[in-house]
């Protein structure tokens, strides 16, 4: 009777992952696909991934897309790391204030917060790769903040203070105090920040003006005219990549503390 | 120099670029193209076409919910019981489909679904007569529940496995059922996470428009739908603006009974 109700929980789970990943594996198929219709098999090619680096504008994209996810990460950890260090030293009125704030691009909807930019930007700049950066590190630095906040909770800021009282400046003081303690929450943040500015679709359309085009921005100008098949190449190559790298980063943080403390502390 | 102070570059670029936008998009939706103020860009959210938009929206974004909410417990419950060795992997699992592009997944569900797609050709190897789900209201719930999915078990899992085992361990020894210890425990005590989760869900789900293009066939309007093309077609940003501060306001007074709970913490639950 046990036994039944464990082959039915495995069972349960087993088709939550068959839906989750089956669209995946479509995608996959298709890439070595030696058809461009998107309904028959063709047979096995690697001819999309032969012709995908000759292709001029998906690299295009890519790049883009790589600068932006990477440039706009890293601003917004910068800029989200300090600012997390400043409010957590607030009053805590103005604590709950600023973030509250810093709460809205998350809750607010990606279609309202993409139009109100391009509204705002269409005032002073051209829309266009600028544009488009600014969008993309002003909903990244929220998720940065919020990985770092609960890190300095708990992490003993009066070290901190303590280290400046006896001279550290405050550059040395963070790099030898905050930044040991808090740097999974701000690695955490990073990589969030990443992930999100890779997969935005919403804010991008709107705040990027002609000319300009991510991988999203492109596949969806590309939905009626059908997808060029080098497109569902680079799409696994990246996810083999991304794969692998969380793979390594879960067997390698697994060996020496476990990945929960990671995930959880960053919570 | 006070610690306070470093907060200043993002304190400069959330009023520069958070709160300027969002009273822009509010000037744009009391005006007219000749500036003065109107009401009617607002109102324009009554219209007929409108409002069977918005009503189609929140059945839809309601339903969604309700449906990650019902496929999210069972899976998270079974994870917990499984106790694989660490907790990462089961994230990692979940987090993974996310790195494939959302366009073409979704549009990997249009192939799976539509009429000589792959879930046809499946049945019929089966003996089962095809279905025609493809362009239907069922297509856009199923690519909806697909990608809000994880964004629910995350939360939902992450406050199910926090749970003091002892808590349950002890609730059984005084003779409380498996219903009674989810009822009186398991859910109460995971609360916070699915309404995290429902946050997640239910106000992108309320507002998407690519999901509705490709799997509605172009024959489901959503509000989201509607505003696009207010943007990017007819070109009149006053009544889109008007009609995207009535979304937003909708949203948080949805919202508004699930937000009573500490916000400094939601956002970051799924990780």
């Amino acid at each position: 009777m046990v036994s039944l109700k464990r082959v039915f929980m495995k069972c349960y789970l087993a088709l939550i992952l068959l839906f989750l990943y089956a669209p995946i594996l479509v995608l996959v198929v298709l890439s070595f696909n030696d058809s461009r219709s998107r309904v028959k098999w063709g047979g096995f090619t690697l001819q999309w991934y032969g012709s995908l680096f000759s292709n001029r504008q998906i690299m295009e994209a890519l790049k883009t897309t790589l600068i932006l996810g990477f440039g706009s990460a890293a601003a917004a950890t910068v800029i989200g790391t300090l600012g997390a260090l400043g409010i957590e030293a607030m009053r805590r009125r103005s604590y709950r204030v600023v973030m509250s704030v810093t709460n809205i691009p998350i809750l607010n909807a990606d279609i309202v917060t993409g139009i109100a930019l391009m509204l705002w930007f269409v005032r002073f700049m051209p829309l266009g790769f600028g544009s488009v950066m600014i969008a993309h590190i002003t909903f990244n630095i929220p998720y940065v903040i919020l990985s770092v906040m609960p890190k300095l909770k708990s992490l003993n800021i009066s070290i901190y203070e303590a280290a400046r009282d006896l001279g550290a400046g405050s550059v040395y003081a963070f790099f030898h105090i905050v930044l040991p303690q808090a740097g999974s929450g701000i690695l955490a943040g990073f990589f969030m920040a990443l992930t999100m500015s890779m997969d935005d679709f919403v804010i991008t359309y709107f705040t990027k003006g002609a000319g300009v085009n991510t991988l999203s921005t492109m596949i969806y100008g590309e939905i009626r005219k059908g997808i060029k098949p080098q497109m569902y190449a680079l799409s696994t190559l990246l996810f083999a990549v991304i794969f692998v790298i969380l793979l390594l980063f879960n067997i390698l943080s697994g060996k020496g503390k476990s990945t929960d403390d990671i995930v959880e502390r960053s919570r | 120099m006070k610690r306070k102070y470093l907060a200043t570059p993002y304190i400069i670029w959330v009023v520069g670029f958070t709160l300027l936008p969002l009273i822009t998009i509010g000037i744009s939706a009391f005006t007219r193209d000749n500036g003065t103020f109107t009401w009617s860009n607002i109102l324009a959210i009554s219209e007929p076409i409108n409002r069977q938009a918005l009503f189609f929206s929140l059945a839809i974004a309601l339903g969604c919910t309700l449906i990650c909410i019902l496929l999210a417990y069972p899976a998270a419950l079974f994870l917990k019981s499984f106790r694989f060795k660490r907790k990462g992997f089961t994230i990692f699992l979940l987090v993974l489909p996310m790195w494939m592009n959302f366009i073409l997944r979704i549009l990997a569900w249009q192939m799976i679904l539509s009429k000589n797609g792959i879930l046809n050709f499946l049945l019929g190897k089966l003996g089962i007569a095809p279905l025609s789900i493809s362009n239907t209201w069922g297509a856009l719930m199923i690519g909806m529940v697909y990608d809000f999915l994880p964004y629910m078990i995350l939360p939902v899992f992450n406050a199910i496995s926090d749970i003091d085992e002892d808590t349950i361990e002890a609730a059984r020894d005084l003779g409380a059922g498996s219903m009674a210890v989810f009822r009186k425990i398991i859910f109460p005590l995971s609360m916070p996470g699915m309404l995290s989760g429902v946050v997640m869900v239910f106000v992108p789900a309320m507002t998407s428009f690519v999901i509705a293009d490709i799997l509605g066939g172009g024959k489901v309007q959503l509000i989201g739908n509607i505003i696009e093309q207010e943007f990017m077609k007819s070109m009149d940003w006053h009544l889109g603006a008007g009609l995207s501060i009535s979304l937003m306001l909708l949203v948080l007074i949805s919202l508004a009974f699930t937000m009573q709970n500490d916000m400094e913490d939601r956002g970051t639950t799924i990780w």
